[in-house]
Formats: structure tokens, sequence, C-alpha cells
């Protein structure tokens, strides 16, 4: 393999634009004598998750803590305190900051101290990189582009790699990408230079590489996982030469995914500044007023220096400007006290509290493993009450990420096994079920089609693994899609089991036992165009036979039209189910017809331009003219009541989109499973098959999006007077979208018309009920998010997920939600509230949301009228006292009286107020909509308090609507108060 | 309280991706919980609650007891605070028949001091014992450059804050280099009319004696105030080094005769430095002591009233009075707190009366305690 030069070239195979070529040397060595090395500038392969080092804590965490408002505000308080002579002494509000700073930090500080330990077990991991024909040890930060790396089974790659070579036989690797899209399933990697990225994981062999990280550090980040054109790694060397395998960029690079947290800002505490701007309002008029009318008081010699109470001289030398700037800033710490630090102390303490009734809800916890709802953040818990957008994931959220065969027919006759499932994989021959009977030579082909037509591997079990397959059997089945492992298991349940691929022959056992072979010709392999696959094989006696598989649109109109009949029905039942269904066909090529076939294939195989239409009309001639057998149906379970979650959000008036990286028609048919789609649901379609390959794919999508744009919102009269969330539409859209197509509309290219695309598709989303993105990479679920997030109102958005590739978007959107699931912890990890199953969101939010929201909002609110009922008197006494900022409490009162005597009452009730049974609530999604229906959007936005749901009652949305304010009733009414005491003092 | 300060923003630091090792560092909100939760009434949140439904049945009766209760308080408080004597005479002299009317514009330097006597009538004899009070109007002891003009540490006796007062006192700080004791606009302006009150009786005036010890609160006299220490206990040696205030006529050490009531514990002063709240105040001057259980403390007659003039009070459109006034179990005259249990009490009898009646009339229709829709 030696000293090869990878390069990429601008505009390589006319794909992606880049930004310069990139050299990179491998083993560090001069291709050739004339070659002068130079040593290469590339970034270290260290990882730097943490925020701070030793020397820049200080400076920057305070800087990080005094960027939020609140404390801003009281550090401003604190030095206008200590400035100015002002009437209470600067540590009544210094303490109180100082305390709450300085705990955060501590606390900041220990966590990053935690992230710096774990960066250093990853960059401290022992790595073998290959030198100079010497096997030699590093730290993997220590890695250098160019390094030829070597990895061994199950060991996740230290950096961004290029496959060079493999141990197994055929030069191939198998590599998990599930940190990358959430697929756990296996995917093969052939050599020559096909790249993988950091967070995969080698399954089985022995593989060489290169250090290939930052070779993309160029180009713009590119979060598409999955390019449908690729383009090639254009070599200079003549070891490369033969480019046309060479699959480069199968994964998104790494780097971005370790972008995000810096990415994704702070999450506001929205209500609790909304309140602080008004309470800050109140404040400036309240001193506004007492500056001026001090000075009107003054204009009175007698009044402003009266013989017992003459000024200093300093005073009196003072310029009148600076004197009423002073005094502005004296009342403003006099009634400062309207926003106590200590509200802040309560209701983190509120919120830190409340936190523990989510991880003690035993509804919540899961018996299989353990454990019960986890909550890392508590700054949150008011933001699970007005949610309106669910992202989901589907792998592993929706679904069990695990695919069951179901049923079959053949030839019209349904087979299903009556045996529950969960055993039914022990029994090799589980009794089936007839209802009617096909000919056994059919089952017997149908069989056949199933254990040939795949490209399943046998994986020898020699280690306790948890990779996909039952306990009994030795072997255990890979496969790049879990459906095919479900098929090759059903036909094992009705007695035909895949022994395995020997030298290219298929090794079959049949219902007697018998070891049959069959000889591999070609696999004319899956792709989502066709969206079928066929493999040819000979069979021992000769015979060459031809087995397709794939979705019923694309089988049907090759076979014999009559034969289609008693099979549709039975797939578009299973359909409807919420099943995948897969049609199987087969044919029985001649001698000649095969010898063509070949000749064709092999040509296609090594044309170098356009190889994939050519390879395509191969396949698209090939497959005709066959005969139906039968067709599966294979569900890939759901999660315990998803649906009936599902359902529930819809009712509680969220919007559920469902963001995967799967391929559509799997996700499609889960969407229905879990009702998502209605049968009624018109679905809107933005894939890849719609909008086409073409160059011309910008102009059909143009016309694509006009025209859903047009149905959906010019032609749709405007409903009037209802609620706003309300589904008053009679027709209900449904859009999927693929992340190819979604790269177009985001990142359109410098054409000018293309960049309102954006607008328009967010107008259409937003209109749908329901949105299905699929074939997204975790940066598009992420960029989907932040879309939605900030579109106008900024609806709270919440996501949910399970795996790694979820991480992205659970950090973008305003509440994050991990599954506690089988795919690693990193969801939950970095999310905001982790629980063990989708079916808790139902009460997280509808419950446990809906109460906190409404506590929130009435501690926030109580301590706001509080505090105002607390100052007001102070407000009035300055009329009393000449306007001399006199306080009217002593210190130790003003600083007490929310800390101590009137905090806890009021912390208990946030604690544990129950406006509605919890039962009542989780089992009536509307009420939902209910406690924030008014809030935000009243006609009272100037002041934006959160309303007071005071109803206990469905017919109580006139109630909210108009709902008094107390804290705005009395603002107001202390200031008519002192306007009409000022206008009757003078 | 701030643990979860800003667990977000931690939150959001994490590493997105990564190998098993990538992100280790668990968020600090909360320890993995291998436990199930325990099934109690508090951690499910299943506490028994009341919610109160407000009923014709249950508010009614609360209307009517609420008024039941506060009429009767209110009526004994109302009545109590009219059996309050009370008398007040303004002696500012505005007015130019008043006799002190030619004292209106005195200095605080003008020798001899002016006087003036005003003649009044009581109506009613005052049984009990009677406080004496001195009344000042827009008089602004609340200010808050006045409020803190004062040295606490030095009207505590300490000798280093004697000699050296704190920089509040400013500008009554020190005179002519020498410090001034006690310091401060409060001291400084402290109030120095001389009232005497005389029984008229067929021509002849009886000298109503006025007591001037136990006008001050105990800790004030006890504790806050104390006189410097040193040898002896003479005054005038112990205050060696300062200066009296720039308006005072004598220095504090001859402000009364009485050892224990010169000095800083002169209970006078004492009353004095303790500011009052708002711009028209009353301070305690005198007590006047029942002496027998046979007579009142002040029969119904005539009285005249001596009058030493030395505060002025006109530069600053102020009021001087005098009050005579007697003393029940809930303090001073205040018929306020009375009228208000009075009207809350009527309003909510009245109330209930308004909504017996409209249940009455209109609540058979719907028999049921919910909110009709």
């Amino acid at each position: 393999m030696g000293n090869s030069l990878f390069s990429l070239p601008q505009q390589c195979a006319g794909e992606e634009k880049r930004v310069g070529t990139r050299t990179v040397v491998v083993g560090h060595r001069p291709v050739s004598e004339a070659d002068a090395y130079v040593a290469q500038k590339f970034c270290d392969n260290r990882i730097v998750s943490s925020k701070y080092t030793v020397w820049n804590f200080l400076p920057k965490n305070l800087f990080e803590q005094f960027r939020r408002i609140a404390n801003f505000y009281f550090l401003i308080i604190f030095l206008v305190q200590v400035i100015v002579d002002t009437p209470t002494s600067p540590v009544t509000s210094g303490l109180p900051l100082f305390f709450v700073i300085t705990v955060t930090a501590i606390k900041q500080g220990y966590e990053d101290w935690l992230r710096h330990r774990a960066d250093n077990e990853v960059n401290k991991s022992n790595v073998f990189v290959i030198e100079n024909a010497k096997q030699v040890q590093k730290e993997s930060e220590k890695i250098k582009v160019g390094d030829i790396v070597e990895v061994k089974a199950d060991e996740t790659f230290p950096c961004d790699l290029i496959f060079l070579a493999s141990s197994s036989t055929d030069g191939t690797c198998y590599v998990t990408t599930a940190s990358l899209d959430g697929e756990s399933n296996f995917k093969v990697m052939e050599m020559d230079g096909q790249h993988v990225t950091k967070a995969g994981a080698c399954a089985e062999c022995v593989c060489v590489m290169i250090n290939w990280r930052m070779l993309l550090q160029h180009p713009s980040p590119r979060p598409q996982l999955y390019l449908t054109s690729p383009p090639s790694v254009c070599s200079s060397s003549e070891s490369a030469a033969k480019s046309d395998a060479v699959d480069v960029l199968r994964g998104g690079t790494s780097e971005e995914e370790y972008s995000f947290g810096v990415v994704s800002g702070q999450k506001q505490i929205s209500m609790l500044n909304r309140q602080l701007l008004v309470s800050v309002r109140c404040i400036v008029c309240k001193t506004t007023v007492c500056t001026t009318l001090k000075y009107v008081w003054q204009s009175n010699p007698f009044n402003d220096e009266p013989w017992y109470n003459e000024k200093t001289k300093k005073e009196r030398e003072t310029f009148k400007v600076l004197r009423m700037f002073t005094d502005f800033l004296s009342f403003m710490v006099l009634f400062n006290f309207i926003i106590p630090v200590s509200m802040y102390v309560t209701v983190e303490m509120q919120k830190f509290l409340g936190s523990f009734f989510i991880s003690w809800d035993k509804e919540m916890y899961d018996e299989e493993i353990k454990e019960g709802a986890l909550v890392n953040t508590s700054d949150l818990n008011e933001e699970l009450g007005q949610v309106e957008f669910v992202f989901t994931d589907k792998t592993g959220t929706l679904t069990e990420n695990s695919m069951e065969f179901i049923e079959c027919c053949i030839d019209g006759h349904k087979y299903k096994d009556c045996i529950s499932e969960v055993d039914g994989f022990s029994q090799t021959d589980g009794p089936l079920k007839y209802y009617g009977k096909a000919e056994k030579s059919r089952e017997e082909l149908f069989l056949r089609a199933l254990c040939l037509c795949h490209t399943v591997r046998i994986k020898q079990a020699d280690q306790v693994d948890g990779l996909i397959g039952h306990p009994e059997c030795k072997n255990t089945y890979i496969s790049s899609s879990p459906d095919e492992i479900a098929l090759v298991k059903g036909a094992e349940k009705y007695g035909f089991t895949f022994l395995g691929l020997e030298n290219d022959f298929m090794k079959i056992r049949n219902q007697k036992n018998e070891t049959e072979m069959y000889q591999l010709l070609h696999t004319l392999n899956f792709d989502p165009v066709r969206r079928r696959m066929s493999v040819i094989v000979r069979t021992t006696t000769g015979t060459l036979l031809l087995f397709c598989k794939g979705a019923d649109s694309s089988i049907f109109p090759r076979v014999q039209q009559e034969e289609i009949q008693q099979t549709k029905v039975h797939v578009d039942r299973n359909a409807m189910d919420g099943y995948r269904t897969l049609c199987v066909a087969f044919k029985e090529l001649t001698q000649k017809e095969y010898d063509r076939i070949d000749r064709q294939l092999n040509e296609a195989k090594m044309a170098l331009q356009d190889r994939e239409e050519k390879m395509a009309k191969v396949f698209e001639d090939t497959e005709a003219d066959m005969h139906l057998i039968g067709a599966t149906a294979v569900e890939d379970r759901l999660q315990e009541q998803s649906a009936e979650t599902i359902e529930a959000l819809h009712a509680a008036g969220m919007k559920v989109w469902v963001l995967t990286g799967d391929k559509m028609e799997t996700a499609k048919s889960t969407c229905y499973a879990c009702r998502l789609f209605q049968t009624s649901t018109e679905l809107l379609e933005l894939t890849a098959r719609v909008v086409g390959e073409s160059e011309r794919k910008e102009d059909r999508l143009h016309e694509l999006l006009m025209d859903y744009h047009k149905r959906l919102i010019q032609d749709v009269p405007k409903p009037r007077g209802s609620l706003k969330r309300s589904w008053t539409l009679s027709q209900e859209y449904g859009l999927i979208i693929d992340g190819s197509t979604l790269s177009l509309i985001l990142n359109p290219s410098q054409d000018s018309s293309s960049s309102h695309y954006k607008s328009i598709f967010l107008q259409i989303c937003l209109k749908c009920t329901a949105v299905l993105c699929c074939r997204m990479a975790p940066l598009q679920k992420a960029q989907i998010v932040r879309m939605v997030k900030n579109t106008k109102g900024s609806p709270i958005t919440l996501s949910i997920g399970d795996g790694a590739n979820d991480v992205s978007m659970i950090l973008e959107a305003h509440v994050g939600i991990g599954i506690k699931g089988k795919e690693g912890r990193q969801a939950a990890r970095n999310s905001d509230y982790a629980v063990p199953k989708f079916k808790h969101l139902r009460k997280l939010l509808l419950a446990h949301g809906h109460l906190y929201y409404v506590r929130i909002a009435h501690l926030v609110q109580y301590f706001f009228y509080k505090n105002l009922c607390f100052i007001l008197p102070q407000f009035l006494y300055q009329f009393f006292c000449g306007f001399s900022q006199q306080p009217l409490y002593d210190a130790a009162y003003l600083t007490m009286y929310n800390i101590c005597f009137t905090s806890l009452p009021i912390l208990a009730y946030s604690l544990l107020e129950q406006h509605i049974n919890i039962d009542t609530l989780t089992s009536d999604p509307q009420l939902y909509i209910l406690s924030f229906v008014g809030a935000g959007r009243n006609p009272w936005g100037w002041f934006e308090p959160v309303c007071l749901p005071c109803d206990r009652d469905r017919g109580a949305v006139e109630l909210q609507k108009g709902c008094l304010y107390p804290q705005c009733f009395l603002l107001e009414l202390s200031n008519v108060l002192c306007i009409a005491y000022s206008v009757y003092a003078l | 309280m701030a643990v979860n300060y800003s667990a977000k923003e931690e939150a959001d630091g994490h590493p997105a991706g990564g190998g098993p090792g990538g992100g280790a560092a668990a968020g600090g909100g909360g320890a993995v919980k291998t436990r199930k939760p325990d099934n109690t009434a508090f951690k499910q949140q299943r506490l028994p609650a009341w919610q109160p439904i407000l009923t014709a049945g249950t508010v009614l009766p609360a209307f009517f007891i609420i008024g039941l209760i506060f009429i009767p308080i209110g009526i004994g408080i109302f009545v109590t605070s009219n059996n309050i004597r009370e008398y007040e005479i303004d002696y500012t002299g505005i007015e130019p028949s008043s006799p002190c009317n030619k004292c209106l514009n005195v200095s605080w330097d003008s020798t001899p001091p002016c006087t003036c006597t005003i003649n009044f009538t009581l109506e009613h004899s005052f049984e009990s014992n009677v406080f004496m009070y001195y009344g000042l109007s827009n008089f602004y002891q609340n200010h808050r450059r006045y409020v803190k003009s004062r040295d606490d540490s030095q009207l505590n006796g300490d000798n280093s804050s004697l000699l050296n007062p704190s920089k509040e006192c400013e500008p009554y700080r020190t005179n002519e280099d020498k410090p001034i004791a006690p310091c401060g606009a409060i001291a400084n302006s402290m109030f120095n009319d001389t009232l005497e009150l005389y029984h008229v009786e067929n021509d002849t005036r009886t000298a109503i004696p006025l007591i001037k010890k136990g006008i001050a609160w105990w800790t004030d006299k006890n504790v806050k105030f104390r006189n410097p220490t040193g040898d002896g206990n003479n005054l005038t040696a112990l205050f060696q080094g300062t200066t009296k205030p720039v308006n005072w006529p004598k220095p504090v050490y001859m402000l009364d005769s009485e050892p224990d009531n010169n000095g800083f514990i002169n209970e006078d002063f004492i009353v004095w430095m303790r500011t009052a709240a708002l711009p028209t105040f009353r301070k305690l001057y005198r007590l006047i002591e029942r002496k027998s259980n046979l007579q009142p403390t002040l029969q119904a007659g005539k009285y005249s009233l001596d009058i030493t003039y030395n505060y002025p009070v006109h530069s600053f459109d102020g009021r001087k009075r005098m009050i005579l006034s007697t003393i029940s179990w809930m303090g001073g005259k205040n018929p306020f707190l009375g009228i208000a249990y009075i009207t809350v009490g009527s309003i909510c009898f009245f109330l209930g009366v308004v909504l017996l009646i409209i249940h009455h009339k209109y609540g058979n229709r719907n028999t049921s305690a919910d909110i009709p829709n």
C-alpha cells in the first residue's frame, strides 16, 4: 500500500465546491525522490470539549455568568450602590450576588473538570500506528494527518480515516455508524480509499488506515451524510488508478458533531426574563416619577435646604445634572427590591426541588432497564408545559429498532405465524396457520427466494456481543438492512436456513435438513431509486435463476399483470397496518440471456463515465418480465404506546415531526403505524424520488414548492376567530422530505431566485399536521429544529431521541429529551431530561410540564406581586420624606423579607400545587393547550405576563382570555396614585 | 438553590459525538437512579389536597360572620379612641392676633429669649395620667440627609468618636476646628422651646408639676445613649475638647442640673434624637401624673401656657403645637382603626344580605355547586 498520495482536486467529479486541494502524504514520505518532503500543517487530533482552562476559568466564567441578564442587572445595581451614595448599603445586594456567582462558578468548574478528565481519557487512549513498517503505539491525540493507523475489531476509530486494507480476504470491512445515523447495522466498506469517520466502530477485521482527519477541513461543513453521487478520490499515484469503485465520504465528518456544543447557545429562561423586563419598566417608571417630583419639590428653597438640614459643601458644589443622575440611581437602588436576587434563588430552588418529582415518578420507571426518568437540567421544567413542536427520532424512539417477520403471502395465500413472536424464532419449524394453501413447490420457491435474495453475511459468533441475533443460533447475521435479517430469519422459521456464503456459493438448509448450494453470480444491489434488489444464482442442476425483491410499486410493473391482483390485496392491507411490505419475484434465465447480462453488467461496472446511469439501465433491463411469487410483511416494531402518545400530543396541540436517518419507505410505514399520518392525510413529497437527480432538480424543486405553497396557503381560506392551534383544516396534510432535498432548500446555490425557498418551505411545513424528514444527517436535524425555533413567535421546541445522531437536535431544541435506549447513553447524557420510553413523554409533558408551567407562573407572579406590595409603601413614603430616598424599612428587613420571611409558603405552594388532578391532565390532552393559549399572545402584550390558569374547568377558555393581571393592575394603580398625589401635593 | 443555576449551558458544552469515552462527564444535575421510586403519597404527588369551591353555602355565612365579628370590634375600638381626651393648641403665632406673633421671627441667638403666654380652657377634665407633647409640622425629620447626620458611637459614649465624629455629621461635624458633641444635624436642631402649664383659678396661677423623666425609651436611655467615660463624673471635664452644636445656647453637659439627666442621657435630647417618620409629628415633652384618686389630673377650667419661644419654624413654613392627651390600652387618640373595622364589617354584612337575597331569588335554578358553563 506504501506511499500513495491522495489529493482532492477542485471540483472533483463535478460535485461540491471546494476551497482548495489538499494533499496528504501517506506515511510522511515523499512520493518520489524529486519531491522534497514538506511537513504539512494540519490540526492535531485532540478532542477538546471542555470550556475552560485553569488560566481562563475566572475571567471566562465570570463573563459567561454576567452575560445572563439577571446577573448583569444585579451587578449594575451593586456597582451603583458602591459608587453612588445610596440609601442601602452595597452589602444588601452584593452579598447574595456574590454567593450565587460563587456557587455557580464552583459547580461549573467542577463540571468542566469532569469534562477535562473525559477528554483526556479519549486523547490519551492508545492507538497503533504503522511507522516505517513497524507498529508503534501512540496516544490518540498525537496522531498526525497522514499516519497509517491500525484499528482492531470492535475498536472505535480514533480519527477520520480512509480505508486502505483489511485483514479479511475480500478486503472488506464492516463498520457501524450508530453514533452518526443511529443505524446499528453494519455497512460494508470496500478497499481503496473508502472513508470512515471517527465515530464509527470497526466490526470484525483489522484494518490499516491512514489518518484522514482534517482532509475536509476546508470545505464548508458538510451536513449530508449520504451523498447520492459522491466525489471520487482522484489520485496521482498509479496504485489508485482504478478509481471506479471508490466511494468516499460515506459518512459525515465528525468535526461537525463536536461543534454543536458551541453552535447551540444558551437556552433562555424566557419567562423570568420577561418578568424581569416588566419589573425593570416598573422600577424605571417609579424612579423617573420620584426624581422629577424631587426637583419640583426642591424648587422651593426652604424645602431644598431648611436651616436645620443644611447641605454639605460637596453637595452644594456638584452640578445639578450630575446630582439628578445620582438621585435617579439612588431611587433605582431603593426600588430595585422589586426584583430581589432571592427571587432567582427561590425560582432555582423550586426548579431544582421540583425536578425531583419527575425522577420520583414511578409511572416513568421502566422495569426493563430498571431506571426511571432522569433530570439533567431543571431549568426547563416549565418549558415542558409550553411545547408546540415535537421533533422525534424514529429508530429506537418510536420504534424498538428490531424488525420482525410477521406474515407472508404466496400466490395470494396468507401465511401467518400463530405462535407469539418472541419465542417463534427459537423454533425452527413452528406450526403455520394456513389460510388456504399454495402449492408446495411455490412455497419452497418463495422461501428459497427469501434465503437467497439478500446481502446478509454470517458472523461467527465467537464473541459474546450485543449484535442482532438469537441466542440459540451460533451464527449472527450481519446486514446493512435489518429488513433482510428479518426476512432471512423468517425463512428460517419456515424451515429454510441460510448457512452462509462460501466461495461464491450460498448454502441453504431446507426443510428436509438437506444442504442446497447455489452459486451466486451477481448481486444487483439495492438503491433508493430502483427500490429493489436482485440476485442471480445458479443452482446445482445448472438452472439460472434471478430473484428480485423490492417495494410493491417497483415490482408490480415488472411482473405478469394477471399475478398481481391476489397479492396486491395483501400488500395493501399490510401497508395499512404499518408493516413494511416487500414483494418477491423471480425469473428463470437461459444461459444466453445470462451471458448477455453478465457482459453488460461488467461493462457498466468498469465504465468510467456515467457509470451509475449505465448500471441503472442494465438493472432495468435485467429485472423485467418476472413472475410474482408472493409478498412479505415485516414489522418495525413500535415502542409501547407510541401511537397513543403521538395521538395525545396531537390532541394537545403539538405538531409532531419525525426526523430520521432512515430510508423514506421505512420511515413512512412507521409514521402510518404510529398514526402520525392517517389514511386520510394527503402526503406531499419533497424527496430525491420526485425531485429527481438531474441538473434540473432545482427547477423541479421550485415547481413543487410553489405548487404545495399554493395548495396549502393561498387556496385555503384563512380560518377566522378560531384558536390558532386548533385544526380547522378539513384536509390534513403531511409532508415528507429527505436530506438531499432539504440541503437544496437550506443551502441553495448562489442563484438568487432560490434563496426564498426556505421561507416557503417553512410555511408549507407549518401548515402540515405532520412532517416526516428522512435521510437526515445529525446536523440537518439540528438545522430543521433551528429553523422552526427561529420562526415568528419563537415556539418552544422539543426534541426527543435515543442515539448519538440525535444529540445535535436535542441540544438545538429548547427542551431536549433523551431516551435511555440500547444505543448507548449519548442522547440521555446530552439531554435535559431522559426518560426510558417514548410513551413517558405523555406524562412528562401533559402532567409534569403543565403543572410546572402553572406553578412557576404562579411563583414568579406572586413574587412580583409580593415585592410590589412591599416596595409600594416605600415609593409612597418618598412623598412624605421630601423625596430624599429615605428607605422605609430597615436594611435587615429589606434583605430578609424575601429570603426568610416570605419565601417558604410560596415555595411549598409552587412545589405541590395541582390545580387539576394529574390523572385528568394525562387523560385529557386538550387541557395542555389551555395552560398557555393566552400566554405571550395576549392583547396585553406589553406586559407579557403569564396568564394565570385560574380555572378548573374545560369551559374556561373565555375566563383565560379575560384573566386579570394583578401585578399590572397594581403597577398602573401605583402610577396613577403617584400622579394624583403629586398633583395634590403641588 | 443555585446548584442548577445554569445547568443548561453545561449540557450544551458536552461533547456531542465521539466514542464511548467522549462524554463521560455526565451532567451534574442528577445522579443515576437505579432504584425504583418509592410509592409514597409525597413522591407520587398524591398528598391530600383541599380545593375550596365557593358556593352560596360557604360564602354567605362567611360574609355574615365577618360582618358580625368586625362591627363590634370596630365599635369597641372607636369608643375607646373617643374616650381619650386630647387638647391641642397651635402656638406658632402666624395670626397677628396670637400672643406669640411677636416671636414669629425669632432667631437662635436672640437674647433675651422671647416669651409669650397663651390662655386656653379645657371643656372636659382629664381623668388619668396626662401626656404633654410638642408637635411640629412641615419639619422633615425623616429627610435622608438629616436622618443619617448623627454619630451613634459618639452618643454611646465612645471617647474616640467624641473627639473625632463620623463623617456623616457633616456639615455639623466640627466648629472652629473643634469637634461638635453631639454632632450632626439632628442634634443641632434640637427643639428648645420651654413650655410651662398653669391652672388659672380666680386669677391665681397654679403651676402644674411637669415630670421630665421617664419620657424616653428605656433602651435609648440605658443602652444607646451614654455619656463618655473617664475619670470622675464631672461632665464638663469629660466633654473637654469638644464644642457645643452651633445652634445650641448651652453645651450638652449643661442641659440639666441632675447628673442622671444630663449630657447625652438627657431625656429631652434622647426623645429628639429618635427621628420622626413623617413631617408632621409630635414628641413627648412632659408627663403630668395623677395625684389622687379623688381629683382628675387636669380639671376642666382655665389654663395658661407659658412659652419661651426659641425655635424658629416660620422660615420653612412650619407649625408648632402643644398637645395634652390621655392614653388608653390602644395608645393615643386614633379613630381610624375603629372606622376601618366598622366599614369592612358593614360592607361584608351588606354584601351578605344582597347575596342572600340573590341566592334566595335565583339560587334554586341550579342546585349543583358547579360553576355554570
